[in-house]
């Protein structure tokens, strides 16, 4: 199903949750909301489900305007950060669930749920309770009961929220799979730009309530719209800096951009993996510290004249011949994004959890 | 890592003392009184006892009893479920007032509230015309007794209830909502097993309050053998006639049936905190 939604607003009393937000998701699509918490994106979600209305806008399902259409008969399956699941009922009864309410012969239900817990993986868990399995399987089960009533759309809460990492990305793995056999149009919600890019076909950035960028993977980590997408989606660097001529000038670092940009000040976006550093004298750069991070390093040094600097190399790389905490450096900026200033607004801590 | 012990430093000595002095206060106020009365039953003996609570007013005043804790507990059971859902899951001008007042029996005394129903309900009341014109007898009768006990157990079973709700969050019901099931459907197969326990250890409470209620039931009702007397009220004019095998009896079988509740209580207790890890 194609969902279309046009200039979706939500207020919560003076707070505006949700700001004016259009968007398209293509008929089989799993596409991620992005976004640091209280952003907004679950609000969206929820609207989407029918569990929360809008208070302008609207919301299409194929041709057909949902807006005040009631969440029962959306056609939705719904799945919950903290599963949700029915914890007096057994795991072929909570899968059960949404064909029993619709009166759904018993031999089709049989059938059914047996057909979607060996879909998920946990044939032969039916006789048991939500309690006795673990979050990952639990939250299997929740997918499972979603998918019975045969939904048209799927939405998921931070599905992965509430896991341990560990399962986390078995989770995220199984679930990309389990969208290309099913084909479900999905969407999920997400603080982690990990997960986002990981999972998704494309990925909306929600801040402030408002859609900030919309685009494939790719297409946001090399191209991040604005200083904040920047910040969002990777480790950065962020200097005040101003354009001379070709180049962008932040004390004694200079790069080329690779995008244009209106006169004035202006923020360099530098990631920490698009910088060379390697021992010069005098150069333009101390090294402060080394860490080692299993397969990479990360080496924090502060630039004459422009403040801290943090880059990431592979361990062994040769660059890093001869560069202890101390000496100096030379410092080259290999890919680089500015902004105009009055974009600067601050995620919080530039990377996600 | 070790453990840390949660009782922190106290010293052996210190934890001795304070484990007995709770123990002998904890004897002297709940057990012997209890230990008395069983002891005043004992000597009676059995004969004595079974003779007057096999009487007709013993015995009318054990039906009202049990007449009274069936209402409230039926009533409550549908007014503090209701309650519950509207106080904790709906918003509603005047839903602040309506939680405040849901509390108010557990803060005045049940006398004041006989009191308070006498002056609505009795001669001179402000509704005793309109309770005259429809030929309505509720004062020192049964409909008053039974308002008056409703009154008292009104927030046992809503708060426990409510609790437990506000505890649950809405996510299993906005589940069950989008797999397609209706308000009803939501609340027969997901809410209402979902508070069940709640529900239980409420009802619970609210027999004990039943069971025990005096203060309302007398002012209201006035202890009319055979209309509105009641096996607590029994009691005090069984002690005021002198009539001791009556007035023991009568409490010693409350005090077992309350002693059952305590149990039934525990284990509702223990249930919950198993269902609830």
């Amino acid at each position: 199903m194609r969902i279309r939604v046009e200039h979706l607003t939500k207020r919560f009393g003076a707070f505006k949750a949700v700001d004016d937000v259009s968007f398209t998701v293509e008929d089989g699509t799993l596409v991620a909301l992005l976004g640091p918490s209280g952003s907004g994106k679950s609000t969206i979600l929820r609207i989407l489900a029918g569990l929360d209305n809008a208070d302008e806008g609207r919301v299409w399902f194929d041709e057909v305007e949902a807006t005040r259409v009631h969440a029962r008969n959306r056609s939705i399956g719904f799945v919950f950060q903290h599963y949700a699941l029915f914890r007096h009922l057994t795991v072929a009864d909570n899968v059960a669930f949404g064909l029993r309410v619709r009166q759904v012969p018993r031999e089709t239900i049989q059938t059914r749920v047996r057909e979607l817990l060996s879909l998920v993986g946990l044939a032969g868990y039916g006789g048991r309770y939500p309690s006795q399995l673990s979050g990952g399987q639990r939250q299997r089960v929740a997918l499972a009961r979603a998918l019975a009533p045969e939904p048209k759309l799927l939405l998921l809460d931070e599905p992965f929220g509430a896991v341990d990492a560990k399962v986390r990305d078995e989770l995220r793995q199984w679930l990309r799979r389990l969208h290309d056999e099913v084909g479900v149009t999905s969407i999920f919600v997400t603080h982690d730009q990990y997960e986002a890019f990981s999972v998704s076909d494309r990925v909306l950035i929600i801040h402030r309530g408002a859609l900030e960028q919309e685009g494939s993977p790719t297409e946001i980590l090399d191209q991040p719209a604005s200083e904040f997408v920047a910040r969002f989606v990777g480790e950065v660097n962020v200097f005040p800096a101003r354009l001379e001529g070709e180049e962008v000038v932040a004390g004694a670092l200079r790069a080329r951009t690779s995008n244009p940009c209106p006169p004035g000040p202006v923020s360099l976006v530098v990631r920490s993996y698009d910088l060379k550093f390697w021992r010069e004298e005098p150069g333009i750069a101390t090294v402060e510290r080394m860490v080692t991070l299993g397969d990479r390093v990360q080496v924090f040094a502060v630039a004459d004249g422009a403040g801290p600097v943090t880059a990431q190399f592979p361990r062994r790389s040769s660059l890093l011949r001869g560069v202890e905490p101390g000496c100096r450096i030379q410092v080259e900026i290999t890919t680089a994004r500015t902004y105009p200033v009055a974009d600067a607004t601050s995620p919080g801590q530039g990377t996600g959890p | 890592m070790r453990r840390t012990d949660p009782r922190g430093g106290s010293p052996p000595v210190g934890r001795w003392v304070l484990g007995s002095v709770v123990l002998l206060y904890f004897g002297a106020i709940l057990l012997g009184p209890l230990a008395a009365l069983t002891g005043e039953v004992l000597s009676l003996g059995p004969g004595d006892i079974l003779r007057a609570l096999g009487r007709p007013e013993a015995l009318q005043a054990l039906r009202m009893t049990l007449t009274l804790l069936i209402i409230a507990v039926v009533v409550n059971a549908v007014v503090g479920v209701a309650g519950a859902i509207a106080v904790v899951r709906h918003r509603f001008p005047g839903r602040a007032l309506v939680n405040a007042l849901a509390d108010l029996p557990l803060a005045i005394s049940p006398v004041m509230i006989g009191l308070a129903f006498l002056l609505l309900l009795g001669r001179g009341g402000w509704l005793e015309p309109a309770l005259n014109a429809l030929h309505l007898k509720v004062v020192f009768a049964f409909p008053g007794v039974v308002a008056a006990n409703l009154f008292v157990t009104l927030p046992f079973t809503l708060r426990e209830v409510a609790y437990v709700l506000d505890a649950l969050g809405t996510s299993d019901e906005e589940a069950a909502v989008t797999l397609g099931a209706s308000p009803w459907q939501t609340f027969w197969l997901v809410t209402l097993p979902n508070i069940r326990l709640g529900l239980g250890y409420g009802l619970l409470m609210t027999t004990a309050r039943s069971l025990g209620e005096f203060g309302a039931i007398l002012v209201v009702g006035g202890s009319i053998s055979g209309q509105t007397q009641t096996a607590t009220t029994y009691i005090q004019d069984a002690v005021e006639e002198r009539s001791l095998a009556g007035a023991y009896g009568m409490a010693a079988l409350l005090a077992l049936v309350s002693v059952c509740l305590l149990l039934a209580l525990q284990w509702a207790k223990a249930r919950r905190e198993e269902v609830e890890r």
